[in-house]
């Protein structure tokens, strides 16, 4: 079942047009990787359907789970199970990482209905999930990413995604900043949380990662379209011949 | 930058529309007529029964105000105050000695449950979490002394607190009743000819605190005041003075609110704290007059004198703020260091809004051995509002080995607001060892979407955000006060609903 659709989608930033008609769809259980170079308009796409301020939809539309992505605000999409895991996750002084999950799974449930979860179920869940990322109990109690490691700061994005249980997980360039160790473990925790409801789209510039996340499909992008959509072995493809083959055909 | 400038749209709007505490009291209440002179002087003085050396202090300090002019070195802009279109006292009727809570006009209780203080001896403060390791939070108690407009209108705990040997009580009452405590300690940390306001309130206070702790002792509850100014067109001009004798420990809470006026009140109070051998004196302040609308009309001009003497060697002194009200804010809760190994403390969190103007910090002044003190200041500035920090650090030659910290972080909102910091630091002693730390940021835009993107609304974003930029000075509150502090922030901060 489709769970996302993007259908002819127009996007522009300060009266320049970045997105020129993109239409893909994910099904619900799919891994998805998204590949082109700078430029091609990834990161953009993954604002737009997360509903970062500042783009300007000018044609197309998105749905999810059937429903006009484009008319919720941005905190509802969460609430409805999207989740944007940062290539750069920011830093938030005097906050802990704790309280801040906590604050936020609550926020999720209640604009669902559903009750506010109990501080003991809470933290049991936490401890659980950390433990499978390797997420050490005293980095709970730090600043929501203050002082992190590279590999900490997407590590705390994982857990946030198995915590929060989204229905559609983005990942933005999750390898930048990343030595081969960190990557690995990231990716595994991204893979335990595959599952046949749950989908995946993987934003990248290089195979490497693609090597740890295998994905059902690969689409190239190219100055704002999708220019080529294939099996996992397309990939491969890129990695040996460069996106400079697609640029003309964008 | 859409995010920012949404926030600031919203900020734009709440304000101080949504002052919660702008409801005003019906009561008679008993007037001074208008204006000063030292009739109206000798008028406050007889309606609370003063001893004659009492009256004459301040006829003093009033002779002594006609000499001086008002202060404008601060970064605050505001039209001439007419002292004389001032009512100098005010007193809820009936003025007969109340004994007891029955005998408080209900109206004026009322107020005080809107405000949500409990004036009756309640022991428990509802909804609160015991602290880790306190085996019983419905054994917490506050004993409170409520200001209404002059005159202190109840005192919970009295009996209690005497047993311990404390006193507290309105200094009216101990003008009277404890004439060699109040002739030797007031005026002896901010002296009647100090500046203008702090000269005019020694001519005309009308009522405060009075705190005594006996040696060695450790006040067994929290001491709470809650200021409320009700009348129209009157100064309030309250004194509070805190003595804690050799070796004795206790913590003051102060707050304070206001009706929603058009036209300014002003508000001119002065403490004195003073700390003796070993003496600890910890001052928490959650100040929320009436700011003014959302066009900058009306509000408290709030221009308080505190000051603390750690007089005794290896006392200290320790001030909390969290200031969230008032149009105009001046204020520098300071510490003399006299004693040595005395240590003073300042932990300031000021938000402004609106129109509202802040110009507040505080003076360390060295002048015993191994003397530190401590400052964390944290402002942020939302709306039109300007925010400044003022301090003074200094060391006199005598101070060997003095030592202090002072940062200052200011946070902005939009871009219609500023942050000032304004640190004045004396060292005349070689081994003075200071640290100043100063960091000025926005909100970003980045952060606040990250936030939204996991579930936040705007609001809570900014409030989870802004919380976390003071958290090392909420820390410092006492605890029913840190919970009251962070949902004023959120409030002060928070946009209108949809």
């Amino acid at each position: 079942m489709a769970l996302l659709e993007v259908k002819d989608l127009k996007v522009r930033v300060e009266e320049r047009e970045i997105l020129h008609g993109l239409t893909m769809t994910v099904n619900e259980g799919e891994i998805h990787a998204i590949m082109g170079p700078n430029g091609s308009g990834k990161s953009t796409l993954s604002h737009v359907i997360a509903g970062k301020p500042g783009y300007e939809v000018t044609d197309g539309q998105i749905l999810f789970k059937g429903e006009d992505l484009l008319e919720m605000a941005p905190e509802e999409r969460a609430a409805k199970g999207v989740f944007l895991a940062f290539q750069y996750p920011v830093e938030i002084p005097g906050v802990t990482t704790m309280n801040f999950l906590r604050t936020a799974l609550n926020a999720q449930r209640k604009a669902r209905g559903e009750s506010e979860l109990m501080v003991p179920d809470f933290l049991k869940k936490v401890r659980e999930v950390s433990k499978s990322l390797n997420i050490p109990q005293d980095m709970l109690k730090r600043g929501v990413n203050v002082g992190f490691s590279g590999g900490e700061k997407k590590r705390n994005e994982v857990l946030q995604m198995a915590l929060f249980e989204p229905s559609l997980c983005i990942l933005d360039e999750m390898d930048s900043g990343l030595d081969i160790d960190a990557l690995r473990i990231a990716a595994d925790g991204v893979n335990a949380l595959h599952s046949p409801k749950r989908a995946m789209v993987v934003i990248t510039h290089y195979q490497r990662l693609l090597n740890y996340i295998v994905p059902d499909i690969v689409h190239v992008m190219s100055k704002g379209r999708v220019v080529k959509s294939g099996g996992k072995e397309l990939a491969l493809e890129l990695e040996a011949s460069g996106y400079a083959q697609f640029e003309d055909a964008a | 930058m859409p995010a920012v400038q949404e926030t600031v749209e919203r900020v734009k709007r709440i304000d101080v529309d949504q002052y919660r505490y702008g409801f005003e009291t019906q009561i008679e209440s008993d007037k001074a007529p208008k204006g000063l002179s030292e009739d109206i002087v000798k008028f406050i003085s007889e309606k609370k029964n003063e001893p004659a050396w009492m009256l004459q202090w301040r006829l003093e300090a009033y002779r002594r105000w006609l000499t001086m002019t008002e202060p404008t070195w601060a970064r605050v802009d505001y039209p001439k105050i007419d002292f004389q279109d001032l009512y100098y006292y005010a007193a809820p009727k009936p003025k007969k000695t109340v004994s007891s809570l029955d005998e408080i006009d209900p109206e004026i209780l009322k107020t005080y449950e809107k405000l949500g203080i409990p004036l009756r001896e309640v022991a428990m403060l509802e909804g609160v979490e015991p602290k880790p390791g306190e085996e019983d939070p419905a054994r917490r108690k506050i004993a409170v002394d409520a200001v209404f407009d002059s005159v202190s209108v109840a005192t919970t705990f009295k009996a209690e607190l005497k047993k311990a040997g404390v006193i507290f009580m309105p200094i009216s009452e101990a003008i009277r009743e404890h004439p060699e405590l109040v002739q030797k300690y007031l005026g002896s940390v901010v002296p009647t000819s100090d500046n203008f306001y702090a000269t005019l309130n020694s001519a005309v206070f009308s009522d405060g605190s009075f705190v005594y702790v006996p040696p060695g002792v450790r006040c067994p509850m929290e001491l709470s005041t809650y200021f409320r100014i009700n009348e129209r067109n009157t100064g309030q001009f309250e004194r509070t003075l805190i003595i804690a004798d050799k070796g004795s420990y206790v913590s003051y809470l102060e707050g304070c609110t206001a009706p929603q006026r058009d036209e300014n009140q002003l508000h001119a109070a002065v403490v004195e704290l003073v700390a003796l051998d070993d003496a600890e004196i910890k001052y928490s302040t959650v100040q929320n007059w009436y700011p003014g609308n959302s066009e900058g009309k009306g509000g408290i001009y709030n221009f308080v004198t505190k000051r603390g003497d750690c007089r005794g060697d290896r006392s200290k002194i320790s001030w909390t703020q969290v200031e969230t009200g008032s149009a105009i804010t001046w204020k520098y809760p300071s510490c003399i260091l006299r004693g040595d190994n005395s240590s003073g403390e300042f932990y300031s969190i000021a938000i402004s809004n609106g129109f509202q103007q802040v110009d507040s910090g505080t003076k360390m002044i060295h002048l015993g051995k191994n003397t530190s003190s401590r400052i964390i200041s944290k402002g942020i500035a939302a709306g039109k509002s300007q925010n400044t920090y003022r301090g003074l650090v200094t060391a006199h030659r005598k101070a060997t080995g003095a030592r202090n910290f002072t940062a200052c972080d200011s946070l902005l909102i939009g871009d219609k607001c500023g942050a000032h910091t304004v640190p004045y630091i004396e060292a005349k002693n070689s081994s003075a060892t200071f640290e100043h730390e100063a960091t000025t940021s926005k909100i970003s835009e980045d952060v606040l979407f990250y936030c939204i993107q996991r579930g936040l609304s705007q609001e809570e974003a900014v409030g989870l955000v802004v919380n976390g930029f003071v958290k090392d000075v909420l820390q410092q509150l006492p605890m029913e006060f840190a919970v009251e502090a962070q949902k004023l922030i959120s409030i002060s901060l928070e946009g209108s609903v949809g």
